[in-house]
């Protein structure tokens, strides 16, 4: 996927002259690096703001100036949230509920993209088109009906709720067929038929192959929106099984007016996104841009 | 018989494999192109079963149970048009629509335009590019609940960062929460925080899509980098301008997370529903008061603008000929 992120080679190969133009149009001069300092600046500030509250005692943070450096009471602090709302239980469902949804999407949305990327068949267009139509519909907008029929099946509360609506999405369709159209030849599926395979044999021992860093990329965007995933939660969900966003959502809701122990909790529900960010933001990065609309 | 049988049936019993193989084989034929034939429909059947029973239906039943009375547990009750009637009729609808077209503009004008820029630079040579590259997306994987938290306590009256670093300039200590469009503005600014580099990676790509022939022939032709920018980036990025300003569009007007938390959990939007967005307006009518049948009204009305807004935007971005 890093691939995607370098620029085409083109300015390489170009001839001395035109390259040495290219080149210095093409390289950031200091004012570049400065802005996206800044910038960069801003968005990492208020985590390190979230570290320093959760390390101290609140007392501090309300002194002005508030204190810059961490301190040392963020364990305590982190135990004060975890035995207020029962991060640990959150943490616990939000994995189960984070880890189903990926695998579902995964699969299923790798499926669905072979069949739309390489497959012929009849209304195969129309079911595209309607497949991207859906895109453009805000999920939250049947809240009212699927609470209702959550409530009618005795799952609300159940994190089976949050569950099934999530398990496939037509971003992960779109983004799989785009990517096996790029990456999978026909002629190893045309190979595949003659020697007397089946699709689903096909699927599983040649697709799946090819298609798996697209689906590793897939799989973390996945991960990531289901981990975050507030709206519907919130309303299904109550405080006695949360998931992590739930749980902050009843911490920052006053039973704790603590603001450091705010933090913390925020904190370790921030933390493994933050973990899979430094391990493989790289290819994050790579992902969304690949998956992104392009002119 | 005995001596016509070594002589001839040998090789006619292996050329025609008569009576067994033939249909043998056009059976596993067939088979195969059934397998063949229906196998898409299959693979994408989850898909769409999935969609229709948790997207589909529930928007549709939406419109049902917008024309009725409904509590949780109880027998609907059928109302036509009232809840419609008692929606137009309600100023705080009226107040949660305009906090969430000015909290709208307010989040995505910026955001858009500061996105453009950074993804202006991002597309720079330069070196540490994948360090800022990160560093812009960190905040979308940030959660709704922890970005809202944290600004909460940076936008505090008394002991917040904002209000201390505003005072080291020498302004005024600002009541975020309490005052109208500052409330607004702190709530913009975690949505601006949140999506902002997300957008910057979306006009990225679309711009690494654009030919560098094209910016080669411009610069032969003598246009300076802003010209460049102005002829060549801008309308090679339409599409993609397209789509982050629908997807914006279609965010912002569903705003719901950061109001909630950014007022400590109340669905109110402050004391004068200073921030009360149609999204916490639903939650509210819902939820705190257990009227469902008036949530779906708001979600129905919420809905057809959104289709409004689209339409807008689309013929907006397609107008605009740089």
């Amino acid at each position: 996927m890093t691939a995607t992120l370098e620029r085409p080679p083109v300015t390489v190969v170009a001839a001395s002259s035109s390259r040495k133009r290219l080149r210095r149009n093409d390289s950031a001069g200091w004012l570049a690096y400065v802005l996206l300092a800044l910038t960069a600046f801003v968005f990492l500030v208020p985590f390190y703001y979230m570290i320093v509250a959760a390390s101290r005692p609140m007392a501090e943070m309300n002194q002005t100036p508030p204190p810059l450096l961490p301190g040392p009471d963020l364990w305590s602090n982190i135990v004060k949230a975890v035995e207020s709302q029962d991060i640990g239980l959150a943490l616990m469902n939000s994995m189960i509920v984070s880890g189903v949804i990926t695998v579902s999407t995964v699969l299923l949305c790798t499926l669905a993209g072979f069949a739309f990327a390489k497959m012929r068949f009849r209304g195969r267009n129309v079911l595209f088109g309607i497949a991207l139509g859906t895109m453009m519909i805000p999920p939250s907008l049947g809240v009212v009906p699927l609470y209702a029929l959550m409530a009618t099946l005795g799952l609300a509360g159940d994190l089976s709720s949050v569950i099934l609506p999530s398990l496939v999405q037509c971003f992960g369709v779109f983004f799989m067929r785009q990517y096996l159209i790029q990456t999978l030849p026909d002629e190893l599926l045309d190979a595949a038929k003659v020697d007397g395979a089946t699709s689903l044999r096909t699927f599983w021992s040649i697709v799946l192959p090819i298609a798996r860093p697209g689906m590793a990329v897939l799989a973390m965007l996945t991960f990531m929106t289901a981990w975050n995933d507030f709206f519907w939660p919130v309303i299904t969900l109550n405080s006695s099984n949360p998931t992590v966003q739930v749980a902050l959502n009843n911490l920052g809701s006053g039973y704790v007016p603590d603001t450091s122990v705010i933090m913390a909790g925020t904190l370790v529900g921030t933390l493994p996104v933050i973990v899979v960010f430094l391990l493989l933001g790289r290819q994050i990065v790579g992902g969304i841009i690949a998956g992104a609309v392009k002119g | 018989m005995s001596i016509s049988t070594p002589a001839r049936p040998v090789p006619g019993e292996r050329t025609p494999p008569p009576g067994s193989g033939t249909p043998r084989r056009s059976w596993r034929t067939r088979l195969f192109q059934a397998e063949e034939r229906t196998a898409p429909y299959v693979y994408v059947a989850p898909f769409f079963l999935l969609f229709a029973a948790f997207g589909l239906f529930p928007l549709v039943q939406t419109a049902w149970i917008s024309l009725h009375s409904y509590k949780l547990g109880s027998e609907m009750k059928w109302l036509g048009l009232e809840n419609y009637v008692w929606l137009f009729s309600n100023p705080d609808f009226y107040n949660s629509l305009w906090k969430t077209f000015t909290i709208g503009v307010l989040s995505t004008v910026p955001q858009l335009m500061i996105a453009l820029g950074l993804a202006h630079l991002l597309n720079y040579r330069m070196r540490g590019r994948t360090f800022f590259r990160v560093a812009m997306i960190m905040p979308y994987a940030t959660s709704v609940a922890a970005a809202a938290l944290v600004f909460a306590q940076l936008f505090g009256r008394d002991a917040g960062a904002v209000n201390w670093l505003l005072g080291v300039v020498g302004v005024d200590a600002v009541d975020w929460r309490n005052g109208d469009w500052t409330a607004q503005l702190a709530i913009s600014i975690i949505v601006i925080w949140r999506w902002t580099g997300y957008n910057a990676l979306i006009y990225l790509a679309g711009m690494q899509s654009i030919s560098q022939d094209l910016y080669e022939a411009a610069a032969l032709d003598g246009a300076s980098r802003w010209q460049q920018f102005r002829h060549v980036t801008l309308p090679g990025l339409r599409p993609t301008i397209l789509f982050t300003a629908v997807v914006s569009t279609i965010g912002a007007s569903q705003l719901f997370g950061e109001p909630l938390i950014f007022g400590g959990g109340q669905p109110d939007g402050g004391a004068l529903g200073q921030y009360q967005t149609l999204g916490l307006f639903m939650y509210q009518q819902g939820w705190t008061y257990g009227s469902l049948g008036r949530a779906a009204t708001v979600a129905w009305v919420t809905f057809l603008l959104i289709i409004v807004l689209v339409l807008v935007n689309t013929a907006i971005t397609r107008r605009r000929q740089p």
